[in-house]
């Protein structure tokens, strides 16, 4: 079995959101990097699970990134990657990025591609959906846990209004959420591992964007609470229907 | 040329969320002079030329019979025939689940630009406002290229009512065998689904317990809201997990949010920073959720919530 984990680097789920050179670049400055949380808790923990149960499995992990993404590699590799893969490249438009991972999972015949849901910074929702269509594979998205036998895979997905069981054979794509699997993390012994653990890089494939960002923009910041007695919720309903008109 | 619109429905009522798309579908139709497409897969019991009082000017519904939701490959053939055939420009989607499946495999048979999250009308030069780090900014995204695909934010734009007389088209679709087989389906008849629900009623660890959650249900039934949980109130098993909002949970955008005992964590505020109308009841005057809100009581929920109910039973009707 061999899987391919793509994993992209988000700033921490506290940091602070702001923008410069007018308003066209994510302010960066103090910033912490992380694994973005869906494709780290979910995605590469379940891949290693499934490494656990067959250790003949190889985890491959991708990153479509600069150079300052290394350290997030490092880290999933330390977690229980076999080897990382960064494509040099910086696009943000989904089509390239999910160009570049096609490039580098179509001749390595994966069974199992795993993503995250989506990324905490950009939620776009659709890298996963983008490379299975590349490579023509089936997708299960949002799926919240499967199971594989041999290469049958049984998988639940979120679906409007429900849940549905699925399924298919391997080879296929997988976009993974909540109730996949655990968090976990790095034991000694595997940060240990991962500083001999091969990162390879490669430099992108030309392709061009669909889409432009072109700049940002904060909410409107909120004009302040307002304090409402506890003894007189009858008020809160007054506002609520006449001056917030939402009931 | 033409605009299409993906439309879905649930326990046969169309979806609110499709509703809006197609609005706001029209609203680009109009403007292009394009016919406004609705595309619809139905088991025949849905009043589909219902659709032209939303601006709908033709209905294409396709018989559910071999057409497997789940298959996005098959799916995506279908969309593509009639995206040639209707000679489509736009495609516009809720931003639902089921547009997480085929958009971007869509995006990339039609090498069609996509933007997911939008929360806006387009320009007129293709640019979109998007809803981006979790709800905590917006990015104005350009399309650059011929047939561009938009999925709408749930109650990011409102339902117009534009009547036409629509034309409606019944067909049928065969595919070849589907390679995914859907073994169980589980669908939760009735509820408001959270993602596209107008009002929500959420609780979090300050409510102790499972067991508290009657004065929750109660206040949201009141109100016709959906009712959410923040991640520990999840996690401990309080509440069923798709219940949980936030960073790692369902992101939402309704129009009034309710915080009973939540703290206001940054990572459950990505997840709802984008209600228009914020209230917080916390006991505690520091929470951090006061900064973020419109309206907040401070008190204790188990006396204040069951007041509020006896005040909306009066004065509400
Ligand atoms: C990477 C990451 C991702 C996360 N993702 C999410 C997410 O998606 N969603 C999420 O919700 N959390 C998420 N969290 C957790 C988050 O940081 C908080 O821990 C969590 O939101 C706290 O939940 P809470 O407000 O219900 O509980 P607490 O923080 O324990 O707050 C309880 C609140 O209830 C109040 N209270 C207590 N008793 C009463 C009473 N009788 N009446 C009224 N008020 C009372 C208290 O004053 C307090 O403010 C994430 C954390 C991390 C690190
Ligand atoms: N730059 C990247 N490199 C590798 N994988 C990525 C990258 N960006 C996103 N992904 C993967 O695609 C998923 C969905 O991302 P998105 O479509 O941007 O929401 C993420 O959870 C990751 O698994």
């Amino acid at each position: 079995m061999k899987i391919l984990v793509c994993i992209s680097r988000t700033p921490d789920t506290t940091a602070k959101i702001a923008f410069t050179d007018n308003n066209t670049k994510f302010a960066t400055e103090g910033v912490q990097w992380i694994i973005n949380p869906y494709d780290e808790w979910y995605a590469l923990v379940k891949a290693i699970e499934l490494k656990e149960k067959d250790p003949s499995t190889i985890i491959h992990l991708i990153n479509v990134g600069c150079i300052d993404n290394e350290p997030i590699i490092r880290k999933a590799l330390a977690l229980g990657g076999d080897e990382g893969i960064r494509v040099n490249s910086n696009s943000e438009d989904a089509y390239v990025i999910s160009s570049q991972i096609a490039a580098v999972a179509a001749p390595e015949n994966y069974d199992l591609i795993l993503l995250g849901k989506e990324t905490i910074d950009h939620n776009g929702s659709s890298i996963g959906g983008m490379v299975s269509e590349m490579l023509d594979l089936n997708l299960i998205s949002l799926s919240t846990g499967f199971q594989l036998n041999d290469t049958t895979i049984e998988a639940t997905r979120e679906i409007e209004g429900g849940e549905e069981i699925v399924i298919l054979e391997t080879p296929c794509v997988i976009t993974c959420q909540k109730g996949m699997a655990e968090a976990r993390i790095p034991n000694m012994r595997g940060i240990m591992a991962a500083r001999t653990k091969p990162l390879k890089i490669i430099e992108p494939i030309p392709v061009s964007p669909l889409t432009e960002t072109m700049a940002f923009e904060l909410p409107p910041a909120k004009a302040g609470v307002k304090l409402i007695p506890a003894d007189q919720p009858e008020i809160l309903i007054q506002l609520l229907k006449e001056e917030a008109k939402t009931i | 040329m033409s605009v299409l619109i993906y439309i879905e429905h649930h326990d046969g009522k169309f979806k609110k969320s499709s509703l809006e798309a197609l609005s706001y579908g029209h609203v680009i139709a109009k403007e292009n002079n394009m016919a406004t497409v609705a595309f619809v897969i139905s088991d025949g019991r849905l009043p589909v030329a219902d659709l032209g009082k939303y601006g709908a000017t033709k209905v294409l519904t396709y018989s559910h019979i071999g057409i497997n939701e789940s298959d996005s490959k098959s799916l995506a053939s279908l969309l593509c025939e009639v995206v040639k055939k209707e000679n489509v420009t736009w495609i516009i989607f809720s931003n639902t689940l089921t547009a997480k499946l085929i958009a971007p495999r869509l995006s990339v048979r039609l090498k069609a630009g996509l933007v997911t999250g939008a929360t806006g009308l387009p320009t007129k030069d293709g640019v979109v406002m998007r809803s981006v780090f979790s709800g905590k900014a917006f990015s104005a995204v350009k399309l650059n290229t011929e047939i561009k695909i938009i999925s709408v934010n749930p109650n990011a734009y409102l339902i117009n009512e534009s009547p036409e007389k629509p034309e409606v088209a019944e067909l049928v679709y065969s595919t070849s065998a589907s390679t995914i087989k859907i073994k169980e389906r589980r669908l939760s008849p009735g509820d408001i689904p959270l993602a596209e629900a107008e009002r929500v009623v959420s609780g979090g660890r300050g409510l102790k317990g499972p067991e508290n959650w009657g004065m929750i249900e109660e206040l949201a039934k009141l109100l016709g809201a959906a009712t959410a949980c923040s991640r520990p109130v999840a996690d401990a098993n309080w509440r069923p997990h798709h219940e949980h909002v936030g960073q790692t949970g369902l992101a939402i955008s309704p129009n009034l949010y309710i915080a009973i005992g939540i703290s206001g964590a940054i990572q459950h505020l990505a997840g709802v920073n984008r209600s228009k109308t914020i209230v917080v009841i916390n006991k505690d005057p520091e929470a951090p959720f006061f900064k973020s809100a419109d309206y907040g009581i401070v008190g204790d929920a188990f006396e204040v919530v069951p007041k509020l109910i006896e005040a909306i039973k009066t004065t509400h009707g």
